[in-house]
């Protein structure tokens, strides 16, 4: 047979199939719910944090950095979390404190014995002390901004912001709208690394990839944002009306309780600190 | 079905005289001397050609066209007798991009943000966000994530958000553009549905009259600069406007598509590119399909369809050489691969450049020039060409793109975009091209364009891959069909 050739209609070949051990995306994991604190409102936590950390920023010493440390772990065990946990939500600040406390050991104001010297580096009795005292005060107070906000739900947060601290709705609602692109964003960012590539113009250095997608993800961000924006004022968001809140948003009791406990782990660090006599405030 | 009485509206009129919008900065007006009369409870069809102010309309009816920084105005556009911004929560709006629409976390208090600013009270509020998630038919409990729904689901719910304010008037803009079939439907019959129980005035912008002519009962024709050329039932003025909104670009149903038919082709002659035992994911751990074999000759067009989720646009990449695959290999042909290795993968990204080309499904990813020139420049510059101007003004001109050469991609049309995506990897005369989703929410102009384009293609030799959900596409280009498994029945041949 010479000639063309009658072909079949086309017909759809299957392909592929379903891995056997297909994990179905993770359904979203709910953090640890923190016990004792249910009902308590996530800007009372906040609270909490700034009553705990602010009066350690006052004083350079080991003993209330120490105290405080201990009686947060006793509380959060108590609450609850469990080290492993706080060891998966902390690792940041754990790799951060000895590092704050590195320093201080090489290059902290010297007094004392000294023990090893090379260049502007010192280790002294002076410097060893400043170190135990920066690493112990960067967890003491990295610990509770993390834990106190391990179940906090943003929408929960913001509407404390604005209902029992008055924030402006306008302001606390844009962003919390506006934090909800950043996942859009990470995926923009891929598509846009991929099409780089298949443009011909993935082989740039680093840096320069770097500048360029940075720019045109802004640029993107942009026009996300406004679509956004569009769309809320679509939905009567900054109209003149006084707002109504569909998820009250209220304190109590349990809230009251929470900020007497943070005030007595801040007194009793400050406290044990001018009792065995190392206080010691920046400011002199 | 009777219904409780308190899900209806009263509808919303809409009156427009001698009304025009002009953006702050622009010389042209958006849309001028809009005469419009719609009663209350009419449902209309507005369509027209990219330009004619559709969507500046919508926009502000909606009242969020800006005041008078934004831009000016001229005559009037009234709802209800007064100023769209004076009436807030008179209308709903939903608009086109499913992600741009989505506020909150939450299911139902993304569908209780309108009534907050409003000012409903607490109780009204959740009776209502129950009754609009029940009206669109979005069957999932009010704490659900809105991250995890689908396009068509989103859309459902930025309806939802708009018929909780109870709005006399509901303005959809392209609300089914970026959406495949499945979706389309569902947006569809929760419009449907929510226009029985409220009773509320439509108007609906759309180039995809199929979707639409059945339930509004009015359609108008806008011509350029926002005039009314057509105005009446559907069935009328899809017949008397016939020429001109094909001339728009306007889907008109039942009109053939002169493209031809795909012709049956042998998938294993002339391959390019193969892939064997794949196993393709976006992360490790994270695999997707598993034991996908598929071959993409030369000279012929490849379709690949799929239901949502299962990997399509994921194996797109991979055979790319964009993404690499969890197990198996990708197999570019000694022709293809041209002295370098055969897995695309592991090419730089100038030596994929002329072999493989991909067109991504979303244009705005894909820009990094300034003006529509600059981005065919790139591909030729990455491959070190000095005479770029003697290659791009002919894909300029085929594209129909030529006068447009200095704008900023950015400000071009959705159907202008895409042309342009396509343009600028097709400068640099790939061997194999791959689309994905190619018709995505484009007219019927555009549509034609890209089909002929692509049977062009193949009949130069090029091995061209497609991904889409588009049942017209396949029937047009689909000389070799994939589709990938929905279950786990693995390999084998279906009709």
């Amino acid at each position: 047979m010479t000639g063309r050739v009658e072909r079949a209609a086309p017909t759809t070949t299957v392909i592929g199939r379903r891995p056997s051990d297909a994990t179905e995306a993770p359904a979203a994991v709910p953090p640890p719910r923190l016990r004792l604190l249910p009902r308590v409102n996530p800007v009372t936590r906040l609270a909490a944090a700034i009553l705990v950390t602010t009066p350690l920023l006052f004083t350079i010493d080991w003993v209330s950095a120490a105290v405080a440390l201990t009686l947060q772990l006793a509380l959060f065990l108590a609450a609850g979390v469990r080290p492993s946990t706080m060891l998966r939500r902390c690792w940041p600040i754990l790799v951060a404190a000895p590092l704050a406390g590195l320093s201080m050991l090489l290059y902290g104001r010297p007094a004392g014995t000294e023990y090893w010297s090379f260049w502007l580096a010192r280790i002294t009795d002076g410097s060893i002390e400043l170190a135990v005292a920066v690493t112990l005060r960067v967890l003491a107070i990295g610990l509770p901004a993390v834990l106190l906000f391990l179940d906090v739900d943003p929408t929960e947060l913001a509407d404390g912001l604005a209902q029992v601290w008055r924030l402006p709705a306008r302001f606390v609602l844009g962003a919390l709208a506006g934090a909800r692109l950043i996942g859009l964003f990470l995926d923009d960012w891929r598509a846009m690394a991929m099409s780089r590539r298949a443009r011909g113009i993935g082989d740039h250095g680093a840096v320069r990839r770097f500048a360029t997608m940075a720019f045109a993800l802004l640029v993107l961000a942009i026009r996300r944002g406004s679509k956004l924006a569009t769309a809320m004022e679509a939905r009567g968001f900054g109209a003149r009306t006084a707002r109504s809140w569909a998820r009250p948003s209220t304190i109590g009791a349990p809230d009251a309780a929470l900020l007497v406990i943070a005030l007595s782990v801040a007194g009793c660090a400050i406290g044990g600190a001018i009792l065995a006599g190392t206080f010691h405030p920046v400011w002199v | 079905m009777s219904r409780p009485v308190s899900e209806r509206v009263a509808p919303a009129s809409v009156e427009a005289r001698g009304w025009g919008w002009r953006h702050a900065g622009r010389r042209r007006w958006a849309i001028e001397g809009l005469d419009l009369s719609i009663a209350p409870g009419e449902r209309v069809l507005l369509v027209g050609p990219s330009g004619s102010g559709k969507s500046t309309v919508l926009h502000a009816l909606a009242g969020v066209n800006g005041g008078a920084e934004e831009g000016e105005s001229v005559g009037e556009l009234l709802l209800d007798g007064v100023g769209p911004a004076d009436r807030r929560g008179r209308s709903g709006l939903v608009l086109q991009d499913p992600d741009s629409q989505v506020v909150l976390s939450r299911l139902g208090d993304d569908v209780a943000f309108g009534c907050e600013n409003l000012g409903v009270e607490r109780s009204e509020i959740w009776s209502r966000v129950r009754d609009a998630v029940d009206a669109v038919g979005l069957e999932l409990p009010l704490d659900h994530p809105t991250s995890r729904l689908s396009g068509g689901q989103k859309q459902r719910l930025a309806l939802a958000g708009a018929i909780a304010m109870r709005p006399g008037l509901l303005l959809l803009d392209e609300p089914t553009a970026n959406l495949d079939p499945e979706g389309v439907a569902e947006v569809r019959a929760a419009v449907s549905r929510v226009l029985d129980r409220t009773g509320a005035t439509l108007v609906v912008v759309e180039h995809r009259v199929d979707v639409w002519h059945e339930l509004v009962d009015r359609m108008v024709v806008l011509g350029r600069e926002g005039r009314v050329i057509a105005d009446g039932r559907p069935k009328e003025v899809l017949v008397s406007a016939r020429v001109e909104l094909l001339a728009a670009g306007v889907w008109v149903p039942g009109e053939p598509l002169d493209v031809g038919a795909a012709r049956a082709a042998d998938p294993d002659t002339d391959v390019l590119l193969s892939g064997h035992g794949l196993t393709i994911g976006r992360q490790a751990g994270r695999p997707l399909r598993t034991g996908v074999e598929l071959a993409v000759p030369a000279g012929a067009s490849t379709v690949l369809t799929g239901p949502n989720g299962a990997g399509k646009s994921t194996l797109a990449l991979t055979l790319g050489g964009l993404l690499r695959p969890l197990a198996g290999r990708v197999v570019a042909a000694p022709a293809l691969a041209a002295g370098i290795g055969p897995d695309p993968s592991g090419w730089r990204s100038r030596e994929l450049l002329h072999r493989i080309g991909t067109v991504f499904q979303e244009p705005e990813h894909q820009f990094v020039a300034r003006t529509v020139r600059g981005e065919l420049g790139v591909a030729l510059r990455a491959l070190g060409e000095q005479d770029t101007a003697s290659r791009v003004d002919p894909v300029l001109e085929r594209l129909r793109l030529e006068h447009l050469a200095e704008a900023n991609p950015f400000t071009l049309s959705g159907g202008e975009q895409r042309r342009l995506t396509a343009a600028s990897v097709l400068v640099a005369r790939p061997r194999v091209v791959i689309l994905d989703e190619p018709t995505f929410g484009q007219d019927r102009l555009t549509w034609i364009e890209l089909v002929r384009l692509v049977r062009e293609l193949a009949d130069d030799g090029v091995a061209v891959l497609s991904v889409s959900h588009d049942a017209a596409y396949r029937e047009a280009l689909g000389d070799v069909r994939y589709a990938l498994g929905a279950d786990s029945l693995g390999t084998g041949k279906a009709a």
